[in-house]
């Protein structure tokens, strides 16, 4: 028994649009930020399904990048968390809004 | 590879996923984005993607998760309380689109992937392993790699200046 391509991709895009509502819907920038690496981690999955279908390396090479720029993301983003949490003390994203006011 | 493993597993990462959006304390939804991730990690094994699937439970479920998990503590984050009706009618549009999009794109792939993914060992593959990776990497993608080191470094620059109070 053998796993169509199709069922790999859908998977995929089942776990984008996880990430996608956990950014439109959530509050806590920390959640938002967790489903922002669903999402980065549901592209991987369709670089490694569509790099197995076509027995190519470089889908892998892709990932691997992905990864690194995931890595270093998060840790920028974070910080930026910490920096707005000591400033205004609130880490939801609907009471940062000092630039719209 | 062998169905009934993936089935289970892309299960439990959707099941897992969707417990990390829907729950309210951060604490819980860090708990359940490892455990996807791990799961994550034995599809890329299923898929004969050796090396990335050791390199997902090393930097995504090792070292990012600890990072989510120390700031969470930090920060020392309350469960959020129940706000019905405090998401704008917009972002649901949003959201429909966003389906709608995922949909229309699945449906554009499904036409020119119909086939199905060789068994595992019906087809000797060798291009998840390191040997293969690491080639691609140190030679046709020599310079991305350089710049993903300098990129790290200029990350790591900025996240010292960021959390820093006083440089």
């Amino acid at each position: 028994m053998v796993v169509p391509l199709m069922h790999v991709i859908t998977v995929a895009g089942l776990l984008f649009t996880i990430g996608v509502m956990g950014v439109l819907f959530r509050r806590n920038a920390i959640i938002v930020f967790m489903s922002i690496e669903i999402m980065l981690n549901a592209v991987n999955l369709a670089f490694i399904a569509f790099s197995r279908y076509h027995n190519d390396v470089n889908g892998q090479v892709f990932v691997f990048f992905i990864m690194t720029l995931a890595a270093a993301e998060v840790a920028v983003g974070l910080a930026i968390i910490i920096g707005v949490y000591r400033n205004l003390r609130t880490s939801y994203i609907t009471d940062i809004n000092s630039l719209k006011h | 590879m062998s169905a009934a493993l993936f089935y289970i597993f892309a299960g439990l990462l959707l099941g897992s996923a969707l417990f990390v959006v829907l729950n309210r304390n951060p604490m819980y939804s860090i708990v359940a984005l490892v455990f996807a991730f791990a799961n994550l990690a034995g599809l890329y094994f299923l898929l004969e993607a050796y090396f990335i699937g050791v390199l997902q439970v090393l930097v995504y479920a090792g070292a990012i998760m600890v990072l989510f998990l120390f700031v969470v503590m930090l920060l020392n984050v309350q469960p959020d309380q129940p706000q019905l009706g405090v998401v704008p009618l917009e972002r649901w549009w949003y959201g429909v689109l966003v389906i709608l999009f995922v949909v229309l794109l699945l449906i554009l792939v499904g036409r020119g992937a119909q086939g199905s993914l060789p068994a595992a060992g019906d087809e000797a593959s060798s291009i998840g392993s390191v040997r293969a990776v690491g080639e691609a990497l140190f030679t046709k993608y020599l310079l991305p790699f350089e710049i993903a080191g300098l990129m790290l470094t200029v990350a790591l620059v900025g996240t010292v200046f960021l959390a820093k109070r006083r440089i």
